[in-house]
Parts: C-alpha cells; sequence; structure tokens
C-alpha cells in the first residue's frame, strides 16, 4: 500500500524543510558580520590567513587528534574485530551468539557510564603506554563494536565462507593465504564499510574525550565555540559533510553489490 | 573475485601438497595442538574486550559501593533515593519518552512516505546517510546548529519579533534548559526512528495487501487488521531504542545546557569533575549503576520485541 505522489511529497516536503533548516541557519551564520546584521566572507577567509594556524591551534590539535584516532580505531576493528568474526564465524559457530551479546554491550552501556570506569583503567593504560591521544582509540574502538560488527557481520551473512574456505584447503592452500587471497576479497565491501562508520563515529566522539580530559575534535570545538562561534560552526559543518559523505559512499559500496550479484 | 583469485589458488598447491590433512593423516597431539591454537586465535579479541568493556563496566557500576578509601557503602546508592536526583531522573525519563514518541511518529511518517521509493535511488541515498549522519554523530555538532538556528540571535527568532512581534524567548531563554533538550533530541531521533523501521515497513509484502483486496478489504482494513498487527511489535521496539538513545546521550546536552545538571548524564559529568555530589564520594559509580539498570530494562524490551518482529521478515 503505497503512499500517493502527492501524500508523499507533502510529508517529505515539510520533514524535509524543518529539517534542512538548522543546517542552512548554521552555513547563514558563519558568514554573518557580528550582531550588525550584515555579511561577510571574513570567516572563511581568516582561516586562510597567516595567523590562523597560531589563532586555531587547539583546533587543528583537535582536528589532527581525531583524525589519528580514526586510523588507530580502524587498526583496531582491522587487526582485533575482523579475524575474530571470521574465525568465529568458521570455526565457531556456537559462539556466534555470544561474540553479537558483546558487540551490541556498548549500546546498553553507553559511553557516558562506560567513562565512569574508563577513567581508572586509564590511569593503568597511561602508565604503561604512556599518556599520548592514540590510546584513547581502545576505547573508541569499543565505541564503534555495535556499528563496525553489523556492516562485517551483513557481509559474512551474504558470502557462504565456509564453502569458500573448503574450496581453498582443498586446493591445498593455508589459512593466510585463504584468509587474504579467498576470504578478504570477498568481505571488501562489509571491512570498507565498518571502516568508514568507525571514522565518522570516531569523528563526532565527544564524551569519553571530554570527560579523560583528552582534546579532539569535538572537544576543541566546543572550547573554540565560546570563543569564536564562527569558525566552531563551519568546522562542524565540515565534519558533518565529511561524514556524510562517507556514509554516502557506504551506500554506493552497498550498492555496487546488488547490481553486480544481479547481472 | 573468488574466480579471479583461482589460478593463484591452484598454483600453491605444488608447494603446499605436504602440509595436505589427506596425504598426511593427523597425529592426535598435533590436532589437539590446532585446536588449541584455534581457541589461541579467540585471545585477542577476548583480552581486548575483558580489559576495555568488561573491566570499565564493572568498575562503573561497582564504584558506587565503595567509598574513596575502599570500604563498602551504601550510602551513594541511598543517594539515587534523595529528591534532586529523583528529579533529574524523572526528568531524564520525560526529555527520552516525550522525544522518543514524537520521532516515532513523524520518523514513521517519513517512513511510510518512503515506501516504493527505490531502495538504491538517490532520494533513499541521501535520505540513509543523512540520517545516519544526524543520528549517529552529530552530538555538540547538533546542539551548535540549534543555536544557529534558533538561538536568542537568530534569524528566525529576530523574524519572528519583528514582523509578528512574536518573542519566543519572552520567558526566558528556553533554549539552552531542558526545554530545549526537547527540541535538539528530536532532531536526532527522528532520523534514528527512519534507519531502524524502514527495514520493518518494507517487509511488508505485496501479497498481504492482495489478499487483502481480494478478501473485500479497504485501504483502511488493510492497515487496521494486517499492517499494524505486523508492524507494531517492530514500531514499539524502535519506539525502546530511541528512548535508550536519548535517555543515554550526552555530548548535545553538555555543549547546550548551560547551568545544572538537569539529566543524568550530566549529573554523572558533575560527580566525575567535582567528585562530590550531595557530598558523596563516587557518586558517579550509582548513577551510572541507575542509568544502567534503566537501560537494561529498556533493552530487554527491545530485544524480546525484536524476536517478534524477525518472525515476519523471513
Amino acid at each position: 500500500m503505497k503512499p500517493s505522489n502527492l501524500t508523499r511529497w507533502i510529508i517529505l516536503g515539510i520533514v524535509g524543510v524543518v529539517f534542512a533548516f538548522p543546517i542552512f541557519a548554521m552555513i547563514e551564520f558563519t558568514f554573518r558580520d557580528g550582531l550588525s546584521g550584515g555579511h561577510t566572507l571574513d570567516h572563511w577567509t581568516g582561516l586562510f590567513t597567516e595567523d590562523a594556524a597560531r589563532t586555531y591551534r587547539n583546533l587543528f590539535t583537535g582536528i589532527g587528534n581525531s583524525l589519528l584516532l580514526a586510523v588507530v580505531t580502524v587498526g583496531i576493528v582491522l587487526i582485533v574485530l575482523l579475524p575474530t568474526m571470521i574465525l568465529v564465524h568458521l570455526q565457531f559457530p556456537r559462539l556466534k551468539r555470544v561474540l553479537e551479546f558483546i558487540c551490541i554491550i556498548p549500546i546498553t552501556v553507553p559511553a557516558i557510564v562506560l567513562v565512569v570506569g574508563l577513567a581508572p583503567v586509564y590511569s593503568v593504560v597511561v602508565q604503561v603506554a604512556g599518556g599520548s591521544i592514540w590510546t584513547l582509540a581502545f576505547a573508541y574502538g569499543i565505541t564503534v563494536l555495535p556499528y563496525a560488527y553489523r556492516a562485517i557481520q551483513a557481509n559474512l551473512d551474504a558470502v557462504d565462507m565456509i564453502t569458500l574456505s573448503e574450496a581453498g584447503r582443498t586446493l591445498n592452500a593455508n589459512w593466510g593465504r585463504i584468509l587474504w587471497h579467498v576470504l578478504l576479497p570477498n568481505l571488501k565491501r562489509g571491512v570498507l564499510a565498518a571502516s568508514f562508520i568507525s571514522v565518522a563515529v570516531v569523528l563526532g566522539e565527544f564524551t569519553i574525550a571530554s570527560l579523560l580530559n583528552r582534546v579532539n575534535l569535538q572537544t576543541a570545538l566546543l572550547q573554540i565555540g565560546s570563543s569564536d562561534p564562527y569558525v566552531a560552526i563551519i568546522f562542524a559543518l565540515l565534519a558533518l559533510l565529511f561524514a556524510f559523505v562517507l556514509l554516502l559512499s557506504i551506500g554506493r559500496i552497498g550498492q555496487a553489490r546488488r547490481t553486480g550479484s544481479d547481472s | 573475485m573468488t574466480v579471479a583469485n583461482a589460478p593463484v589458488l591452484v598454483s600453491g598447491v605444488a608447494q603446499a601438497s605436504a602440509q595436505h590433512p589427506i596425504t598426511e593423516p593427523a597425529r592426535p597431539s598435533r590436532r589437539a595442538l590446532r585446536g588449541l591454537a584455534k581457541y589461541a586465535g579467540l585471545a585477542p579479541f577476548a583480552v581486548y574486550v575483558v580489559i576495555f568493556l568488561a573491566i570499565p563496566t564493572v568498575l562503573a557500576i561497582v564504584t558506587g559501593f565503595f567509598t574513596e578509601d575502599g570500604s563498602f557503602t551504601l550510602s551513594n546508592i541511598a543517594g539515587l533515593f534523595e529528591p534532586l536526583v529523583l528529579t533529574t531522573f524523572a526528568s531524564s525519563f520525560w526529555v527520552s519518552a516525550i522525544t522518543a514518541i514524537i520521532g516515532a511518529v513523524v520518523g514513521a511518517l517519513v517512513c511510510y512516505a518512503l515506501l516504493g521509493t527505490r531502495a538504491g535511488g538517490a532520494l533513499r541515498s541521501f535520505i540513509d546517510s543523512a540520517s545516519s549522519v544526524l543520528a549517529q554523530f552529530g552530538g555538540v555538532m547538533l546542539a551548535f546548529a540549534f543555536i544557529a538556528a534558533i538561538g536568542s540571535q537568530s534569524l528566525l527568532v529576530l523574524w519572528l519579533k519583528d514582523s509578528f512581534g512574536l518573542d519566543i524567548y519572552g520567558e526566558g531563554v528556553w533554549l539552552y534548559q531542558p526545554a530545549g533538550l526537547l527540541v535538539v533530541y528530536t532532531y536526532f531521533q527522528v532520523p534514528l526512528m527512519i534507519i531502524t523501521f524502514l527495514p520493518a515497513l518494507e517487509g511488508l509484502k505485496s501479497q498481504w495487501a492482495e489478499a487483502n483486496a481480494t478478501l473485500g478489504g479497504t485501504r483502511f482494513t488493510y492497515w487496521t487488521k494486517i499492517a499494524f498487527p505486523v508492524l507494531a511489535p517492530s514500531f514499539f521496539g524502535s519506539l525502546l531504542l530511541l528512548f535508550a538513545n536519548a535517555f543515554s546521550s550526552y555530548a548535545t546536552a553538555a555543549a547546550l545546557v548551560s547551568q545544572g545538571s538537569p539529566i543524568v548524564p550530566l549529573q554523572i559529568r558533575a560527580a566525575l569533575v567535582s567528585e562530590t555530589v550531595l557530598g558523596r564520594e563516587n557518586m558517579a559509580g550509582a548513577l551510572a549503576l541507575g542509568m544502567v539498570v534503566v537501560m537494561v530494562i529498556v533493552m530487554w524490551g527491545y530485544s524480546v520485541l525484536q524476536g517478534r518482529t524477525s518472525r515476519w521478515q523471513k
């Protein structure tokens, strides 16, 4: 029972306008000339002046930290989560439910709760691994678990991994070879989707960084928001746009699969 | 892709044949070794999850029962029932419940409007991605969006005041108070509903509509007798997920609320930062425990309803 075209466009139109409005308000805000009511390009061009690197040093540190954290977090997903999921899928089918349960826990135990217990854990981590920013990625690896799990699992379920790996065994390939040449190429979409969504989650993360007193993109944005709201909103817009493009490309990857298997 | 790799695999046969399980019968000890190696493969993930998920979770829940010097106390748990904390939980509950209901209804309407559009089409790709961004990664940035959109200096507010003499902040700037959270939270609840509910709505089979028509049913009977009963578990499941999402959300509130700690996550922040809320140490642990109890109940309900949903999605 599909809606008529008129109904569809009335609903989408109203909701669309309401939801686009704050985004357009952000864009408009970045061109404001103070409280004068006029508009100016100064806030955008100001980013390219010589002083910018010094004025917005903290913000650029935050961006750098967030990018580093995104890379390390994706590394954790690929090195720790992915092999475990493949192993469980192939060798321990009974543990599948357990693994799923573990990966969903971070939804039930949200960041604001986890951070209460992470504080003492990190006082140990700092002693062992030092206080550099990348260690925060250990916590982010947990935060992205539900998203990364879902992306990879959807791919695992869609491909007959067991037959593929048995075919590999029959052809006398060792496990490393099967993993690298047979399984991973078939999991490329799931792995890419998991990586992209992890990057998006890490770039948007605020709770843990803020309460463990680390600087990342979001904490830097909030800090600069009180002194230079224009620049804060410019970078918020760019970050939202970046996450949007990342997720759009996940959709594109998924679509390539659908059309690919039809032909 | 497998086909492309086949030659590589075949070329590996000659070198690797000595290790083939059929040509060389595995001795029991070796098999045991391999079994052990298999389990060892699970170790890195297990260790990681224990250190960064299990231990923090247990610590978060348990610290509420101890004082700073490590002796057992129920004083923090008793603190959960002080009027101030109860009020905080109540307003967290209401903010989550109201935004979840609005989000679920509006989100379901959008899902309905999207029925019949092509799943991989430009419109759907755009809405899917935009929904994910707004629902899951907005946080601080959404607070900014609303300060720009309906803050006291925003175009909309100034325009309403100048053109209609309507001052939406006549009674004080409510954007930075719990009332403001209602507006901003709804903004990420609707997209979350779209992501979670659309698959269920698409699971409605066209045969059911045909059967309804064949049996002389109307559009009305289709929705009340078929679609609603089938969709109800999924709808209420999504509603619970939205509730959990708002209840546990911290970043937006932290960026927006200027005074006090009107909701539980902000109260946890206050307890973590100042170490003394209600004059108690380790109150953060007790508050975290209170939150986990609510979250476990809500997510349990979600998984029960989810189980009912999947029956129809085969």
